[in-house]
This record gives C-alpha cells, structure tokens and sequence, in this order.
C-alpha cells in the first residue's frame, strides 16, 4: 500500500510546520512564563532575578536555540516539563487524552445515531410536513452554540426533575463504567447536538441527490422493497459526504471541548490547552498542539481509507 | 383471450396539478407474447413516460396515472390492473413480470455494490434463492448475455466493465426471472455503433429464446426496422400513428411519420454522399489544412517505485489534409482517437509528434483565429451566465480585439443568419433550445471569420429533426464562406450527409480514408466493414446481426515501443486503406 506510506511520510513534515507556528506564535504573545506565575509581583523582581529565572527556565536564549533543543527533545518522545504541573508535559496530556477521546466518540455515536435516520428519513419524505420539521430541528441545532445548550440540558434537568448531572471527581471508564458513563453522557449529548444537525443536512441532501439516480430507478424495476432500495442501494452512495463530514469534526472534538468541558467540570485536553495558554506554559502549550495536530492527520487518513472501502471507484494512490 | 399488455387512453401529469402538466395524453396499445413493439418519438414526446407508467416507476419520477388503464396477464393466467396496483403488489410485479433496461449502463447499476450481488438480488426478491444458490443462478445470467469468464465478473464493480458489457450486465439483470415482458428505453443510445449491434443481436436472440414480449423505445426509426413487429410513434404526449412495422416504414399516414422517415438522417450506404465538391478541380489550389504523422501519447503514471509501464498511444501517425470548402469527417467509436486528433489540432492536446499547417503556411497552435470549434453539448458549452452578445464577443476578445460597432453589426448579421431572432442579442443561453443554442455556438466560432470549423459531435446531442436542419445550416455556411470543416463523429448517417471525405480512425490511427461515397458504399477494411454493417438501416428488416465479442485491443504500449510503418493500398483514386495482415 504505498499511498500509506507516502501518506505517513508527509507526516512529520506537517508536524515541523505546526511545531515551529505554534513555537513563535506563543512568544508573540505578550508576557512570559515568570510574569504569568508571579502575576503583579513580578514587578517586584530585580532584573537579576528575573535572569535567573529566565536562565532557569531557559527563555533568556536566542528563540533558534530553543526551538532547536525543544525539537532535539521531542525527537526523544521529550515534549519538555509543564511549568505549571511541573511533570512532562507528554505525562499530562496522556492523562487528559482518554477523556477527550471518549468524549468525542460518544458525541459521533450520538451524531450519527441521531442525524443519520433524521437525515434519511427527511429525504424519503422530501418536502412534506415531517421534512420540513427536521430541516428546521436541524437548522436550530446547528445554530445554537454548544454552552446554550449545555446550561439548558442542566437547567431543564435540575429544574424539571430535580436531577444534577454527576459532577466531581472525573472517574476513568474503566475504573467505573456506570459512574463515568453518568459524568459523560450529558457531555456527549451537549457537543453532539450541533454535530448531528450537521450530519443530518448533509445526509438529507446526499439521499435526496442518490434517491434520483439511475441506478435507484434500477432497483426499483427488479422490484426491490422501498426500505431495501434505501437502505441498501442508496445510503451506501450517500455516505462519502457523512464521513467526509464526520471525520472534521471528530478530528476537532480530539482537540478537545473547552466550553463544554468547562460546564461539565470535565479536565479534557481543551481545558488544559487554555490553562496552559493562560499561564505561559510553553512546553505545554506546544506539546497540546502537536498531538492534536498528529491526531487530526490521523483521522484524516481513516477518512481517505473509509472512502475507498466505501466507494470501489476510488483508488488511493492512483495519478499524481 | 386477452393480450399480454393492454394499455387503453394512458395519460400521464406530473407535478403538483397533473391534469394541467400532462405528458402522456390518452394513449392505447395491446401486446401479445412474442411481439416487439416499438415506440419512437423525440424528446419529450412522452415515450419514455409511457413506458414507465407500464411498471408505475413513473410515480417515483413525480409523475401521475390521471386516466385510462393498463393491465397484465399474469402468469398463472389472472389479469391484473396496474393503475389501480398497490405498491406491495407492484413490487412483486416489477423484476419478475415485467423487466426494464435503461439508456445509461454506466449509470444505471449500482456504483459501489458488485454487479454478482445486483444480479442475484433479483433471484433473492423474486426466486427466494439464498448464498451459493444464487451465485449459480446468477452466474448463469451472465452466460445467457454471453459475458465470458462469467464467474470472475460476478466479483466486478460497474467501473470496471465498459458500457456494452454493462448493458449486457443490465439486460441479464432484467431477465433474472424469465419476465413476460421487457421494456427497453433506449437501450443502445448511449453505446458505440458495433456495441449497438451486439446489443441489438443479443435481444433478438433472447426474444426468440424466451417468447416474452418486449417494447423497444427509441428515437432512431433505423433501428426499429431491425427488431420490432409492430410500431408506434409519438409527439407531443400522443400516438400519432401505429400499425405493423411494413406499414408504418413503408406507407406512413401521418405527417409527422412522413417527416421522421424522410428529414431524419438515414444510413443510405454512400448514395446519400454530398457531390457539390471534387478534389479533382481545386488541385492548383492549397489545402487549409495539413496534418502531418500527428501522435498523441499519454504516459501512464508508475509507482513511487516501478516505472511507467507505458504510454498510451491515442494517436499514431495521423495524417491527411482538408482543401477549403471540403469537408472531412473523422469516424471512429469511442476510445478510437478521433476526439484527441481534433483536440490536438485545436491546440488543446499537446500532441508528442507531428505538424500542421494552415493555408497561410503557419504553424496552427491553440490561439489560431483561423481554426474554430464546436463542441458536441451545447448545453455545456454556453456560459449559463453570459448573455450572448458578451458570449459572441469572447473570441473577439480573445483574439486581442476590441468590440466596436461592427463587431457589433457581425454578431447581429451572424444570428440572422445562422437563423436566430435578433433580439437574441440581449437574452441568456437558458432562454434557447437546443438546437438554438448550437446555432448560437456556430454563430461563435463564425465571428473571428475562420477557415477550418472543428465540429466534435456537433449535431450527436440533438433530437434528430433538430440534427437535420442543423446539418444544412452547416452545409449552406460552408458554401457561402468556404469553410473547410472537420467533422468528428460517430454517426455514419450524420456522416454521410455532410462529408466528402471520410477517414477511418480505428485504435489511433485511420485505417482507411478516402471519398465519402466511395468509402461508405464499397469499405475494403475488415473494420469499415463492420463499422458500415453494424449501422441500422429502415431496409434491412428483421435482419439480425451477428454477435461479435471481440474486443477493442489495448492502446497501452511499452516505453519506446513504435509501431511498424503503414502500408497503404489504393482502390481508386481518392480511397485508400491499410493493408492487412
């Protein structure tokens, strides 16, 4: 499979581009990492202890010979030490990671669970009532920001039925599914709401374009079943927009859910990009987004390779 | 006793109010077992509708029974009423009673699902055949169409097989069930003239086979001659006039019947050739243009590790010259070269080798004023977004000039002549048909005065009426200005009405080339041959082909590879062919 290999060498050049962007846009950023810990008291400080700290933290040499021992560590699987948590930078990411991860797999499940049929079944009934009604449903939900819906899904819990969504201490999955599964679901309906308005116009639109091609009409003369000529004959054509689609947003949800994970209480990878923003935390800062800049290109390889096993027309590798 | 298929005053709406919108409007006909019955009509003359009301896929169209009624004899004797059918009931009907092959094979099977699974899902829904059972039977299917190495085609997505093997996929698909009647709505429309053939053949064949009966829609009266026991042709949603074939063809009623058989386009082997020119006279005179061993190739891209295994050679040594006035048509099917040949010479193609020359002595690149084209769509081919005057104006602007008042005044002189209404001028590409709309892209190419018009299937997209008038449009145009066109197409009826010249292009290269009526009325290579005597003709009744399963070869060639030099054989003085083997 050479369209894998050479799919897999332009990996680390990405990763380079993103490395030295995000390397000089964090120390465009006014303020430093002693000025962000110290806060007003910084101001305090003789310049020869601000030397010291700089000679401590390593930002009192040129920005080329930073970037060049940061590159050199990281290289090593060295992200460098988080300032803030004073443990590598690798280490905390990791702990993060699995709850972002879960957390943007519940949400496509809900997604696609939900926008899916919506999607479809708004097609096969193309301009009646019931369409009109999930085109609408659709439009509100990708409409509303995630945060509104959030607080409102709190909201109408708690004051409907007295319910809180289980707060506290984040539990690991394994740990105690039905706990941690309790903590997520709310999340995961929050950020999948939106994403599944979105799944269910772009399917709506996909069927309704399949549902009108020949091959369609085909089915239809050997005398194949509604249900069958659409579930069988046309979603499967109607399916490369969904995954193109879906795999966005997935590839975004990696990065994490700042204000979703803000409501929740949720310590994801997004609260922890904008800790570590907040406080000059470069290492850190550098580390989140070089994994999520690899775990998009992931995602976006399982897209390219999902086409082609849905789509026998298209060959990877072929041509340029 | 009752017929097969019984249609009486069909008519057929569509859209929200289908009594005002109506298609089809009253139309009635009786089938029995064993008879063909051919509906031939133009574009929107409402044939494809009928036959789609016959298996009520029309009402997935947006389309509406409004009135009349059509019933089946079923095949344990009941007779059943489509019109009034449920769906659940139709379903059962359709793929097992009745079957239906479409125009478009590439389009009309199932991307992404092996053609194996689309054959057997007949025998799943109709047969309740499961696993191996149904691989077998559908494997069988493909052996009736005559697909060889069936079993291993059984594993293939459409993209892989060309569109002759893909109607042949369709056709096994439509008889899985041994249906009582077929309908085929222009089956072979969209296929190459020897592919058409084999289709035509195989339907013969099936139909004495099987007995079912079968309804053939077509737009193309010559194939009907060839197939159907019965006629009936439409317009404008009624039918004009029906009756056994003998009858129809030989001592049509209707005017518009009269019209189809003596305004249409028919293949007359070479005696319809145009004689208003001869290459004797004009000796002295210079070609417009010269196209000398012109070779298109197209590397085929390797690996990151193997090399090219190749190129394909999609023009070999072409060569040949056009005098002014002269029209020179290039045939060929589809894959043989003949749009790439054009193209080259219109600069769009950068061809490996070879040379041409215009009258002027120049080389002819891409911005040549003196050589213009038109294309085969005009519905692709106007800017849907310009109006026509700044459509007209584009190769002035092209070309370096400015519009002034007498570009204007040309573009005014141009329409009228071409047979447009002046104030054409102001209006947008939508707001014309078809035909019109290719009169307006000759009016385009006309406007920087050229001396060589490209025609690439210019008339191919038009009703064939439409081609008609058209193709004397073409032949007064090059009259009055001199024109020399070059004429791609692969519609040897077409041909033979406009071309005085014909070459041969068969696997990138011309096999034979010479005087159009000489050419068309006494082929002598085996190819021309059986190009000439795959095209329908009203004469030839009941005539049936024979099935020829050979394969165009393949054009990919090894890194380097030349082939041998031609070796011409004359057979008068203006027709030669390549010798054979």
């Amino acid at each position: 499979m050479s369209y894998l290999a050479r799919r897999l060498l332009t990996f680390p050049l990405v990763m380079l581009g993103v490395s030295i962007l995000v390397f000089v846009a964090i120390r465009l950023v006014p303020g430093d990492a002693i000025t962000a810990m110290l806060g007003t008291e910084a101001g305090l400080l003789t310049p020869a202890q601000r030397a010291a700290l700089s000679a401590y933290f390593g930002i009192d040499k040129p920005i080329l010979v930073q970037y060049w021992s940061w590159l050199l560590g990281v290289l090593q699987g060295d992200l460098g030490i988080s300032v803030i948590h004073g443990k590598p930078a690798l280490t905390i990411i990791l702990e993060r990671f699995p709850l972002t991860l879960q957390l943007a797999l519940m949400s496509m499940c809900v997604a696609l669970l939900v926008g899916l049929p919506a999607g479809v079944f708004a097609a096969t009934r193309n301009e009646k009532m019931s369409d009109l009604a999930v085109r609408i449903f659709a439009m509100i939900g990708q409409s509303t920001p995630n945060f509104v819906v959030g607080l409102l899904i709190i909201y109408a819990l708690s004051a409907g039925f007295g319910i809180l969504p289980a707060m506290g201490e984040f539990t690991p999955f394994f740990t105690d599914p039905l706990r941690n599964l309790g903590q997520m679901i709310l999340p995961a309906i929050t950020l999948g709401f939106a994403f599944a308005a979105s799944v269910t116009r772009i399917s709506r639109s996909a069927m309704l374009d399949v549902l009108s091609d020949d091959y369609v009409r085909t089915a239809r003369s050997k005398g194949v079943p509604k249900r069958s000529v659409i579930w069988r004959h046309a979603l499967p054509n109607a399916l490369i927009p969904v995954v193109t689609l879906s795999g966005v947003e997935f590839g975004y949800l990696l990065g994490g859910a700042v204000l979703v994970e803000q409501i929740y209480a949720l310590p994801g990878l997004g609260r922890l990009v904008l800790e570590a923003i907040l406080q000059r935390d470069y290492a850190l800062v550098q580390g989140c987004v070089l994994f999520i800049a690899f775990n998009f290109m992931v995602v976006n390889l399982l897209v390219d390779l999902a086409y082609v096993t849905l789509d026998p027309r298209i060959r990877l590798g072929e041509g340029n | 006793m009752t017929s097969l298929l019984s249609v009486s005053g069909l008519r057929v709406g569509f859209g929200r109010d289908p009594k005002q919108n109506e298609i089809v409007k009253g139309v009635s006909f009786d089938l029995d077992a064993g008879e063909t019955l051919a509906i031939v009509g133009e574009s929107g003359s409402g044939k494809s509708v009928t036959a789609l009301s016959i298996n009520r896929l029309v009402d997935f169209g947006g389309g509406r029974i409004i009135g009349g009624s059509i019933t089946l004899k079923r095949a344990d004797g009941r007779v059943l009423d489509i019109t009034g059918a449920q769906e659940p009931v139709l379903e059962k009907i359709r793929g097992s009673e009745i079957g239906m092959i479409f125009q478009e094979p590439m389009t009309s099977l199932n991307p992404v699902l092996t053609i194996g699974r689309q054959i057997e899902e007949s025998f799943r829904l109709h047969r309740g055949l499961t696993g191996r059972q149904a691989t077998a039977a559908a494997k069988d299917a493909l052996d009736r169409v005559r697909i060889p190495d069936a079993a291993r085609r059984l594993k293939y997505t459409p993209n892989q097989l060309s569109g002759g093997m893909l109607q042949r996929v369709m056709i096994a698909m439509a008889l899985a069930c041994n249906p009582r009647l077929l309908i085929a709505d222009e089956p072979t429309t969209a296929l190459d003239v020897t592919v058409q053939a084999q289709i035509m053949a195989l339907l013969g064949e099936l139909k004495r086979e099987t007995d079912m009966g079968m309804i053939f829609i077509t737009h193309d009266i010559g194939l009907v001659a060839g197939i159907a026991d019965k006629v009936m042709v439409m317009q404008a949603g009624e039918a004009v006039e029906q009756g056994p074939l003998g009858d129809v063809l030989d001592q049509p009623k209707h005017p518009y019947t009269q019209h189809l058989l003596s305004a249409v386009p028919h293949f007359e082997s070479g005696r319809a050739a145009r004689s208003d020119f001869s290459r004797t006279q004009s000796e002295a005179i210079a070609p417009a243009l010269t196209v000398d061993g012109l070779t298109v190739r197209f590397k085929v891209a390797g690996s990151i590790l193997t090399r090219s295994p190749g190129s394909v050679h999609a023009v070999e040594n072409v060569g040949f010259d056009l005098m002014p006035g002269e029209t020179l048509a290039i045939v060929g099917e589809s894959g043989s070269g003949k749009s790439t040949t054009a193209r080259a010479i219109l600069g769009l193609v950068k061809p490996t080798r070879g040379s041409f020359s215009a009258n002027n002595g120049t080389i002819v690149d891409g911005s040549d004023p003196s050589v213009q084209m038109v294309f085969q769509n005009p519905y692709a081919s106007l800017n849907p977004r310009l109006r026509i005057d700044s459509i007209l104006a584009e190769p002035v602007i092209a070309a370096g000039s400015r519009i002034d008042t007498g570009t204007r005044e040309k573009m005014v002189a141009l329409l009228k002549r071409v047979g447009l209404p002046e104030n054409s001028l102001l209006r947008y590409p939508h707001e014309f048909s078809g035909g019109q709309r290719q009169r307006l892209c000759i009016a385009r190419a006309l406007m920087l005065n050229p001396s060589i018009v490209v025609l690439d299937e210019a008339v191919s997209a038009l009703d064939v009426s439409v081609q008609a008038k058209v193709l004397e449009l073409l032949v007064d145009l090059q009259h009055e200005y001199g024109l020399a066109y070059l004429f791609v197409s692969h519609d040897m009826a077409v041909v033979e009405r406009i071309a005085h010249r014909i070459a041969v292009l068969y696997a990138g290269q011309i096999v034979e080339i010479g005087n159009a009526a000489s050419v068309l009325s006494n082929p002598r290579h085996s190819y021309t041959k059986r190009l000439i005597s795959a095209v329908p003709s009203i004469e030839r009744r009941n005539q049936h082909f024979e099935l020829d399963t050979r394969q165009v070869p393949s054009l990919v060639r090894p890194p380097g590879f030349e082939p041998p030099p031609a070796e011409w054989q004359a057979y008068g003085p203006d027709h030669r062919a390549r010798a054979e083997a």
